[in-house]
């Protein structure tokens, strides 16, 4: 219990902070034409195809008390990121960011790019254009960032066990559990947990296409009829 | 208040290199466009929304410079640029750009930020009001007809008092009865206004309907200004007569020229058939373009005699399409198949020549209404 508790915790931090990151970098690139954007897309949809263990040696590097971020950490927390709650979140959204930045990507480049310059024409701003024309027609597809980064922080592994290592209550989250109960032949307690992730899963991926399903109808109609 | 004694003309001095997969052109132009409704023509392609979206700074001319009633609003030599937001210039693009989520109040509302809210109220109804939508005020924009959405797209982009007003091609999917309407109800509003309107379209119907001065534009360039008759009914160059509504283009070459009569004879270079034309600045033997509506030419089913028109060319009927309500018949010169004029003919008129196809015909074309283009 604690395990998924600790779990569900670290989703809904990661999804909240790539919420904030995302927006500014899906905007900037959705948006913005430069020469080396493709550089930037390349690495935002890293951690795709990249094996977690990489990355998660990579992000323990640096969290240690040897890189960078430890550093800092060290110098204003007097305490260092590896094998913490704060490592683990650090790394589960560096592993989860094309997962919120994909989707904001993808809808805001579906608005209707005269919407936009209707908007500057009347004299808005362009931070008045994103809180009131982008962000109200992206709605489903920031549902989906959401979800998808949520569910796929609460299904991670391998970064997990390379950067938090298996502390109970602080680094030991749901999946992880699974992996002792099994390594220690519990396989009743491993059943258990491993349910309760899938139903949990499925459950968040339905509504995403629940609403995406009633949403997306609506605004689909709207630009077909334009 | 001072600066209200200047007239708010638009001076516009304007180059930008377009290249477009299917067809690329400099628009480099410069023009003077005083309070009023004026007319920009031309065939697609020819660069009218480009010269819409430099007007409204959404993109970047190489060189130029803009001003409207003494104001600058872009000069690339002296790198000043007043952004979009900031030119007071309503633009309708021609799919009007509504925004789908807010209601029709809140579209119009959309440019009066930053005025008191009681204000806004008050200005927000006075323009659903001047373009009879009042009634739609809590509607969803994307809940609207065709119409409807022009006239709210109007009310909202005039609601913020701009200095210039663009429109590209809003109206052209609307029934005749209804652009006329919202036509007088802009024409109103500006009666008051008095700003300079460009009305783009490629429509030569539009053109003839609004009736104001009109600026022909072809592969970037102004080729001609004036009144629609003026501009468009002696058309000299042929992708204009093309858009401009001349159903009958053929090649020729002038085979004779007859200056003390003003006149020239082109002979067409599909067939045997030669056409007597007005005087143009071609010496004989060089290849022509002739334009030749439609509307223009006679049909005679007997030869007919003591005729001011000079132009008597014999043919058959190869077929015969009813549109609407005239009949466009295509009639094949004796002398060679090659050559065939499209007539427009009345209902009235197909059935007292009781015309059918292959039966012979006389086409009979006045001197004039025969233009030669230089391409």
């Amino acid at each position: 219990m604690e395990a998924l508790i600790l779990s569900v915790r670290l989703a809904a931090c990661v999804s909240v902070i790539l919420l904030l990151i995302g927006m500014p970098m899906a905007y900037w690139l959705a948006y913005w034409n430069w020469r080396g954007k493709f550089l930037l897309e390349a690495i935002v949809a890293l951690p795709l195809v990249l094996p977690p263990t990489v990355l998660g040696f990579y992000v323990l590097i640096a969290l240690g008390p040897h890189g960078p971020i430890g550093k800092i950490s060290e110098a204003v927390f007097h305490r260092g990121l590896a094998f913490t709650f704060g490592g683990l979140v650090c790394a589960s959204v560096l592993y989860s960011f094309p997962f919120t930045v994909q989707p904001l990507i993808a809808s805001f480049e579906a608005i209707d790019r005269r919407l936009l310059d209707a908007s500057a024409l009347l004299g808005a701003s362009r931070l008045r254009t994103f809180g009131s024309v982008i962000l109200p027609l992206s709605i489903p597809g920031i549902i989906t960032a959401v979800v998808l980064s949520f569910a796929h922080t609460l299904g991670e592994f391998g970064v997990v066990l390379m950067v938090g290592g298996n502390l109970p209550g602080i680094t030991r989250t749901a999946s992880i559990d699974i992996y002792d109960r099994v390594q220690s032949m519990e396989y009743a307690e491993a059943n258990r947990m491993a349910l309760v992730l899938l139903i949990i899963s499925f459950v968040v991926l339905s509504a995403v296409y629940g609403i995406n399903r009633r949403i997306g109808r609506r605004l689909w109609a709207t630009w077909a009829t334009r | 208040m001072g600066n209200e004694i200047i007239p708010p003309v638009l001076n516009a001095r304007l180059r930008k290199a377009r290249s477009g997969a299917t067809q690329s052109f400099v628009l480099d132009l410069s023009l003077e466009i005083p309070p009023g409704i004026t007319i920009v023509f031309g065939p697609s392609g020819a660069g009218k929304s480009t010269l819409l979206d430099c007007l409204a700074g959404l993109l970047k001319p190489e060189s130029g410079r803009i001003e409207i009633g003494g104001e600058v609003l872009l000069d690339v030599e002296r790198r000043i640029d007043v952004p979009p937001a900031k030119r007071k210039i309503a633009y309708v693009f021609q799919s009007l750009a509504l925004f789908p989520h807010m209601t029709v109040e809140q579209n119009v509302a959309y440019g009066l930020a930053e005025i008191p809210a009681p204000e806004r109220a008050l200005r927000v109804k006075e323009m659903l009001e001047a373009f009879h939508v009042e009634q739609l005020a809590k509607r969803k924009a994307d809940e609207l007809s065709g119409g409807e959405q022009q006239r709210v797209a109007l009310a909202r982009s005039l609601a913020t008092s701009p200095r210039l007003l663009l429109l590209d091609e809003p109206l052209t999917a609307l029934d005749e009865g209804l652009k006329k309407s919202i036509m007088e109800d802009l024409r109103r509003w500006n009666a008051a206004q008095n700003i300079p309107i460009l009305y783009v379209t490629h429509s030569r119907a539009e053109v003839d309907a609004l009736g104001e001065s009109v600026i022909v534009m072809d592969q970037g360039k102004i080729i001609s200004t004036g009144t629609p008759h003026e501009v468009l009914d002696t058309p000299r160059r042929s992708s204009l007569a093309q858009a401009a509504g001349f159903e009958n283009l053929f090649s020729g070459v002038v085979t004779e020229i007859r200056e003390g009569d003003g006149v020239m004879r082109v002979r067409l270079v599909s067939g045997a058939c030669e056409i007597e034309t007005p005087l143009g600045h071609a010496a004989t033997g060089t290849a022509v373009r002739l334009a030749i509506r439609a509307g223009d030419i006679l049909l005679a089913t007997e030869r007919p005699y003591g005729l001011s028109a000079r132009n008597v060319i014999p043919g058959r009927v190869a077929s015969l399409e009813l549109r609407g309500t005239m009949f466009i018949a295509q009639v094949a010169t004796n002398a060679d198949g090659a050559v065939v004029f499209a007539v427009h003919l009345t209902l009235g008129a197909k059935h007292a020549l009781e015309l059918e196809v292959s039966r012979p015909v006389w086409l009979v074309l006045k001197t004039h209404s025969c233009h030669v283009l230089q391409d």
